[in-house]
């Protein structure tokens, strides 16, 4: 039984989606599932630096869809894991130096022992963009509660529609203090605009920076509040019922922090 | 030279040729979009004419950052197309009167844009504006080509992250010798730095090593700025919205101080006293 | 009106403003990228219109225009005739005189001097139908939980 093969993508650039891939994949790993991840961003990669794998190159994409190597051996298996591994992009070439359907063969070979498959997808609607739904069967858009970005997600829900797939959203970096004041758009306002059913939302968070400077994903601190929200999305994701975390002025630390106390 | 006079629109002098300008990164979301706005606003309050061109095709955006998205009737490829003359898809900015935009086309594709008829179009451009700022799209394929082709100076953006200074290095490099890029940090947050939870402007700088043009701070206000379409740097009273301005002068030629966040001047201040042996660690 | 809703997007800070702007430029996005839905509602709205009275299809003018807080479209439909009004409403086919040799008649469609050149002179202004149909707004999404 194959795994889901599944874009992580956005339009626009700078949102999220290479850190949610990454802690995404890595939540599913800690709940013991198969996961590989797949740098489709050629040219400019950068999944193997937010984990921290970046000496661990040996083989890219690219060389694996030039025969040029297996795909086990350009596969990086991440240490801290039993079960997660990379497949990095290429960084001298461009983003058409793999077709399709070459991209689309590798991720089914992938997914083939594997549970799940998580494509980082580069910005734009371009050739990277396209490679990288051609490999997936579904779709999560990453966006920012921020208008540039709620409009490219716009384009890019469009685009992967078009092709039948299913769609949900992810709204990150959103700022509840800058809501409660007005002066950010609501997860609700984010969703009445782009109409597709919402799998998450990731609170900014001053932390994120630091841990993508350090290679360790922010999922893996098991006190962190973000380590919690990226577990929700990833029972989300595997069908559970999850209620969505309201976030308030109050904030959402304490909250949890009352929670965990609680048991 | 009366003929050529002839040919061109009232106000332009054939002779003069305005400087372009291409704000660049590889990595998205650094702050392009932002930065061409508000440093196009901040040239044209000094009284430059300025135009700024969007080369983001397909995922328009400079529209909306400077509240122009209503007023957008006509874009680049209908302009390439010749389907309608230059002056009809410049829009007048809505705040400052010597600004237009050239807006992109929404529904077409970045390879339906010639290498050479960028070029072309910016040299037009040229002749009747003092500055053409070019938000380049993300990425490093034919969009960024096309958006440096025809400019002949480059400003680099670079958020203290890794990600993105690994980007910029790259991008530094595919701009080749043609282009002397100065470099602006965007985004700093000078306590994460103190605390060692951020680059520091060093850190940035020892990388990529290129002149500085200007640092600018993480500011919340932006997010509200773009939600209501008026750029920070119609308020020189807000800090970031003086630190375009300052930028703006340094673009220009004036001998001002690379402009820096207060409290990363602090930080700065801090490490080199400690360094050479005096104040708390 | 505009004053109040100013107002209230004032008092509600910019994320009521964005929200609006975003709304709108969606809409135009939208219709951009689907010339084909133009073509066909153009069609679509012919037909019906040609139901009633007779129209000009092939100077058909569609155009989308921004007003304040909401885009409209405007449709320029020359008439060709209207019949005389009957019993049963139907002003198309009813009371129209047949000419002595059978055919229907016609008659040239003429414009208001907005966009093309001036009409026969002496005659009266003719019929210009607009009509002004909003965009209806995005579908409704799930509403999550999340405040």
């Amino acid at each position: 039984m194959s795994g889901r093969r599944i874009v992580v993508t956005s339009g626009k650039g700078g949102v999220g989606k290479t850190t949610t891939t990454a802690n995404l994949g890595a939540t599913l790993a800690k709940r013991g599932r198969r996961v590989v991840l797949i740098d489709a961003d050629i040219g400019l990669r950068n999944l193997d630096l937010v984990l921290g794998l970046e000496k661990r190159i040996v083989f890219d994409l690219v060389e694996v869809a030039e025969g040029r190597c297996q795909l086990r051996q350009a596969l990086i298996k991440d240490k801290r894991f039993e079960s997660l591994a990379i497949l990095p992009a290429a960084q001298t070439r461009e983003k058409d130096a793999i077709t399709p359907e070459q991209f689309a063969a590798i991720v089914e070979e992938a997914s083939a022992h594997a549970d799940y498959v998580l494509i980082d997808s580069p910005a734009g609607i371009e050739a990277g963009f396209r490679n990288a739904v051609a490999g997936a069967a579904e779709a999560i858009v990453v966006t920012t509660p921020e208008v540039s970005s709620i409009r490219d997600a716009d384009r890019v829900v469009g685009k992967i529609a078009a092709g039948g797939k299913p769609i949900r959203l992810i709204v990150n970096r959103l700022r509840p203090e800058m809501v409660s004041s007005g002066e950010m758009l609501s997860v609700e306002d984010v969703c009445d605009v782009l109409a597709i059913e919402l799998l998450g939302i990731v609170p900014e968070d001053e932390d994120v920076i630091d841990t993508t400077n350090r290679g360790e994903p922010i999922a893996l601190r098991e006190a962190g509040r973000l380590s919690a929200i990226y577990d929700k999305i990833a029972r989300r994701l595997e069908g559970e019922l999850v209620p969505f975390t309201t976030f308030d002025r109050q904030g959402l630390f304490n909250r949890l922090m009352g929670a965990l106390k609680a048991g | 030279m009366e003929s050529v006079a002839i040919e061109r629109e009232i106000g332009a002098e054939p002779q003069r040729r305005g400087r372009a300008i291409v704000l660049t990164s590889g990595k998205g979301g650094v702050g392009k979009t932002t930065t061409t706005a508000n440093l196009g606003t901040a040239l044209a309050e000094r009284g430059a004419r300025v135009v700024l061109v969007d080369a983001d095709v397909g995922l328009r955006n400079l529209d909306i950052v400077l509240g122009l998205e209503s007023r957008v009737k006509y874009h680049v490829l209908d302009v390439l197309e010749e389907r309608v003359d230059l002056d009809e898809a410049l829009v007048p900015d809505k705040h400052s009167e010597n600004l237009r935009l050239l807006a992109a086309a929404q529904s077409r594709e970045k390879d339906e844009v010639q290498t050479a008829q960028m070029e072309a179009l910016i040299a037009m451009l040229r002749e009747r504006f003092d500055f053409v700022l070019i938000d380049c799209p993300a990425g490093i394929e034919l969009g960024f080509r096309n958006a440096i082709a025809g400019a002949d100076e480059a400003i680099v953006l670079c958020t203290p992250e890794v990600s993105a200074v690994r980007d910029v290095d790259r991008v530094v490099g595919l701009l080749g010798n043609r282009f002397k890029p100065q470099l602006i940090v965007n985004r700093l947050r000078p306590q994460l730095v103190k605390r060692g939870k951020m680059l520091s402007i060093d850190d940035v700088n020892g990388i990529l090593r290129l002149p500085l043009l200007g640092v600018i701070a993480d500011e919340p206000e932006i997010i509200i700025t773009t939600n209501r379409g008026e750029p920070l740097a119609l308020r020189k009273e807000n800090p970031t919205g003086a630190a375009y301005h300052a930028i703006a002068a340094k673009i220009a030629g004036e001998d001002v101080p690379v402009p820096m966040p207060p409290a990363a001047k602090q930080t700065l201040l801090e490490r080199l006293t400690s360094l050479f042996g005096g104040g708390r660690s | 009106m505009i004053e109040f809703l100013r107002r209230i997007f004032g008092q509600r800070g910019s994320s009521a403003t964005a929200k609006e702007r975003l709304r709108l430029v969606l809409m135009t996005d939208h219709l951009e990228l689907s010339p084909d839905m133009i073509e066909t509602m153009k069609r679509d709205l012919v037909d019906v219109i040609s139901r009633h009275v007779e129209v000009d299809r092939e100077r058909i003018d569609v155009t989308f225009e921004r007003q304040e807080s909401t885009l409209a479209m405007l449709a320029n439909i020359p008439i060709l005739s209207v019949g005389r009004p009957s019993a049963n409403g139907n002003g198309k086919h009813e009371g129209r005189a047949p000419s002595p040799d059978g055919s229907a008649r016609t008659s040239k469609p003429k414009r208001v001097a907005a966009q093309t050149g001036p009409g026969a002179e002496g005659q009266a202004p003719p019929k210009r139908k607009r009509r002004r149909r909003k965009k209806s707004p995005p579908a409704p999404a799930t509403a999550p939980a999340a405040g």
